[in-house]
C-alpha cells in the first residue's frame, strides 16, 4: 500500500530531499494553472474529510469562506493535539513537515487567506523547534512569503506555542487562544468562517487533513477517492496504544478492519490475551466492547454503526484484565481536568462523574450509583457549548452499559478499603471541626482561616483559582 | 497603569524586547503576543510571579488581571517556583496501562516529594500531567516543559534522576 504521509523515504523533514522527491510541484502546478475555486472543486471531489474528529468534508469547509478581499482571512492548523491515545501529528511534524506547509499553502491559496497560523501545543517543545525551522526553510525557498514563486500571491506563515490546555483544540477556543485570551470555546453561530479570529473569516483545520493536500493535487481527486472505504477516502495515521506489542503510528487505508491492525500491524495483543476493550479514536470516542472491535472497520461510519466514532484515529487497546472501572476514573480525571469551567453541566458534571467513579474504586460505591452515572452524563451531554461536555459524557455513559458487570463487580467487591468518605467529598466540613475547641477569640479567627484556607487548597476549587 | 512603571525592574534587556516587538508582529493585535511574552518570562527566570504578569501586561497594554487570568487558564506557565529539573509524568490511559503510575510513584518515594511538591535541596519537583501525545512510547515523563524521556522503566527513572542531579 502505497502511503500519502509517511512516505518511507529517508530525511524527508529536509526540504532539499522534499523538493527533489517531487515536492512543491503540487503548489507549483496550482499557482500557475489552477483558479481558487477548481482548487477547492478537486478537494471537494476528493471526498477527504477532517482528521480532527469531526469528520466534516474538507472541500466544503473551505468553499464557506467568503469570496472577495473586504476582510483579512486566516487560516489556523490545528496541531494542539491533546487527546489522550493521539500522536499522529508530532510525526508529520517530525517525518514529512513539508508537505503540511505545502498543504497549508494551497488551502490558503484556494480561500485567498494571507496568513496561516500554526498553533502547537505547548508540550509539543521540540516539534514545535523543528516547524520553526521548517518554515523558515520555505520562507528561503520562497515557499512561503512575499509574491510566492513569482505568481504574485503572498502567504504569511506564523508558529504560535500553546501552553497546556487540552480545550484549545477545539477550534473556538484555539482562536481565543490566538487572539491571546483564555481558551474558552465561543458559541456558534457565527461560525468562524463569518466571525473567526479577530473577528475575520478563519478556517481551521487539522494538520493530518492539510498533509494530504498536496497529493490530491499532484495525483488527481479520482485517484484519492479509490483508497480506502469510499465513504471517507484516503489513508489514517493510526496512532496504537496500550496493551498491543508493537504501539505506535501507522498510516493505513480507511475501513481497514480493527483486528486486522492490531495482529498484523501491532503485532497482536500483549501476552497474546484476548482483547477486553477499545477506544477506537481517542479517550473522546464511546468504547468498543469485544465482540465490536472483532467485527469493525476502522472508518467514521463503520464506526457509527457500533455507536462510535473514528475521532482522531487514536487506538487504545486494553487486554483481558484490564480494570475498566479504573480506565474510566482516569478519562474522568482527564476531562475534569480540562474542563474550561464555562457551562455548568460540564465543569460540575465532570466532578462529580469522579467523585462517584473514586467512590467505586475506594470501595464504597452503592449499587444506584452506576445508573447515577448514566444520568449525569446525559445531563452533560449536549447540553454545553462545545464538544468537551460529550467528551467526557461518551466514555462514562457507554463504558457503564457495555461493560455494567465490571462496574458491580467493583461495588460488590468488599475487599477493597478505605472508606474514604471525606476524601470523597472533598468540600465536606469534617467531624473535628465541631469538636475542636478554642481557647480565645483569636484563635477561632485563626482557625477559621485556617479552615477557610484548606478550601482554598481543595482541588475543587483549585482548579479554576491556580 | 504608567505611572507606576518605575516600581519594577525591567526583566528584559535590549535583545529580548526586539524579540518581543518580533512576536508583537506576528500578529494583528499586541494582546495576542501575551502567550509568547509569558513563555519568554518563564523562560528566563523559571516562573512567573505576579510582577512579571504586571510587567507583560504593560509590554503589550493589557490590564494585570487580563494577564493573570491568562497566566492561570494554562497549566503550562508555573505561578510558582518550581525545581531545578520539574518532572512532569504522565499518568493518563495509554501511560497507566503501561506503567505510568508507578513510574509516578517510584519517583514521588525516591525523592520523598508529592504532586506538585519540590525537594528541599530545590533540585527536582514532580507534576502528574496529561496525555503529552506519547502514547505509543508509554510511559514517559517530559523534564521542565522540554525534552521527552519516553519508553521508560523504573531503571531508566533511575539513571535518569542520577543523570539529573549530575548534570552541573
Amino acid at each position: 500500500m502505497e502511503k500519502i504521509i509517511l512516505k518511507d523515504i529517508p530525511d524527508l523533514d529536509k526540504i532539499d530531499v522534499y523538493v527533489a522527491n517531487g515536492g512543491y510541484t503540487a503548489l507549483k502546478k496550482v499557482l500557475n494553472s489552477m483558479k481558487p475555486d477548481e482548487v477547492i472543486e478537486e478537494v471537494k471531489k476528493s471526498g477527504l474529510k477532517g482528521r480532527g474528529g469531526a469528520c466534516f468534508s474538507t472541500g466544503m469547509k473551505w468553499s464557506f469562506m467568503p469570496k472577495g478581499n473586504e476582510k483579512p482571512k486566516y487560516l489556523c492548523c490545528n496541531g494542539d493535539e491533546s487527546e489522550p491515545g493521539s500522536f499522529k501529528d508530532r510525526e508529520i511534524f517530525e517525518k514529512n513537515p513539508q508537505q503540511f506547509i505545502e498543504g497549508s499553502i494551497i488551502a490558503a491559496y484556494a480561500m485567498g487567506i494571507g496568513a496561516v497560523y500554526v498553533y502547537i501545543r505547548g508540550e509539543y517543545w521540540k516539534w514545535i523547534n523543528i516547524m520553526e525551522e521548517c518554515v523558515a526553510d520555505a520562507y528561503k525557498k520562497g515557499y512561503i512569503g512575499k509574491n510566492i514563486l513569482g505568481s504574485g500571491y503572498s502567504c504569511e506563515m506564523y508558529v504560535h506555542m500553546g501552553a497546556g490546555a487540552y480545550i484549545c483544540g477545539e477550534e473556538t477556543s484555539l482562536m481565543n487562544s490566538l487572539e491571546g485570551k483564555r481558551g474558552y470555546p465561543r458559541f456558534k453561530p457565527p461560525f468562524p468562517a463569518v466571525n473567526g479570529v479577530w473577528g475575520n473569516p478563519t478556517t481551521i483545520n487539522n494538520i493530518e487533513t492539510l498533509a494530504n493536500v498536496p497529493e490530491i493535487i499532484n495525483k488527481g481527486a479520482e485517484w484519492f477517492s479509490k483508497i480506502g472505504d469510499p465513504r471517507q477516502p484516503g489513508t489514517l495515521l493510526f496512532g496504537v496504544s496500550g496493551d498491543v506489542n508493537k504501539p505506535g503510528v501507522y498510516e493505513l487505508p480507511t475501513g481497514i478492519p480493527l483486528i486486522e491492525l492490531i495482529n498484523d500491524h501491532c503485532g497482536g495483543v500483549t501476552g497474546g490475551k484476548e482483547i477486553k476493550m477499545v477506544i477506537p479514536g481517542g479517550s473522546s470516542m464511546p468504547p468498543l466492547n469485544r465482540e465490536e472491535a472483532l467485527k469493525v472497520r476502522m472508518d467514521n461510519e463503520s464506526l457509527k454503526e457500533v455507536g462510535s466514532f473514528i475521532g482522531t484515529a487514536g487506538v487504545i487497546v486494553m487486554a483481558e484484565g484490564t480494570d475498566i472501572v479504573d480506565v474510566i476514573r482516569r478519562v474522568t480525571k482527564f476531562y475534569y481536568h480540562e474542563s474550561c469551567g464555562q457551562c455548568t453541566p460540564c465543569r460540575e458534571g465532570c466532578g462529580w462523574m469522579l467523585k462517584v467513579l473514586n467512590r467505586i474504586m475506594d470501595g464504597t460505591g452503592r449499587m444506584s450509583d452506576l445508573d447515577l452515572l448514566i444520568s449525569v452524563a446525559e445531563n452533560i451531554e449536549g447540553n454545553t457549548i462545545c464538544a468537551l461536555g460529550d467528551a467526557a459524557a461518551w466514555p462514562v455513559k457507554h463504558a457503564v452499559r457495555k461493560f455494567r458487570k465490571d462496574f458491580e463487580a467493583k461495588i460488590k467487591d468488599k475487599t477493597l478499603e478505605l472508606p474514604a468518605l471525606n476524601k470523597v467529598h472533598g468540600l465536606q466540613m469534617s467531624d473535628e471541626y465541631d469538636t475542636i475547641t478554642f481557647q480565645s477569640e483569636q484563635e477561632v479567627v485563626e482557625g477559621m482561616i485556617g479552615k477557610v484556607q484548606e478550601l482554598i487548597n481543595n482541588d475543587d476549587v483549585k482548579r479554576f483559582s491556580s | 497603569m504608567s505611572n507606576n512603571n518605575q516600581l519594577y525592574i525591567p526583566l528584559f534587556d535590549e535583545n529580548e524586547m526586539k524579540m518581543v516587538e518580533h512576536h508583537i508582529s506576528k500578529y494583528p493585535q499586541k494582546m495576542a503576543a501575551i502567550m509568547p511574552v509569558l513563555w519568554m518570562i518563564q523562560n528566563k527566570y523559571g516562573w512567573i510571579s505576579l510582577e512579571a504578569m504586571k510587567y507583560a501586561g504593560d509590554l503589550l497594554n493589557l490590564p494585570a488581571d487580563h494577564v493573570l487570568g491568562v497566566a492561570t487558564f494554562y497549566t503550562m506557565y508555573f505561578k510558582k517556583p518550581m525545581g531545578k529539573f520539574h518532572l512532569q509524568v504522565c499518568t493518563n490511559v495509554s501511560c497507566m496501562l503501561r506503567g505510568g503510575y508507578e513510574v509516578f510513584d517510584h519517583i514521588c518515594s525516591k525523592l520523598e516529594i508529592k504532586n506538585k511538591e519540590i525537594t528541599s535541596d530545590k533540585m527536582f519537583s514532580i507534576e502528574e500531567v496529561e496525555c503529552l501525545g506519547s502514547c505509543g512510547t508509554a510511559p514517559m515523563l517530559q523534564v521542565n516543559n522540554k525534552e521527552y524521556y519516553e519508553n521508560l522503566s523504573l531503571n531508566k527513572v533511575d539513571e535518569l534522576l542520577t543523570q539529573l542531579r549530575n548534570s552541573k
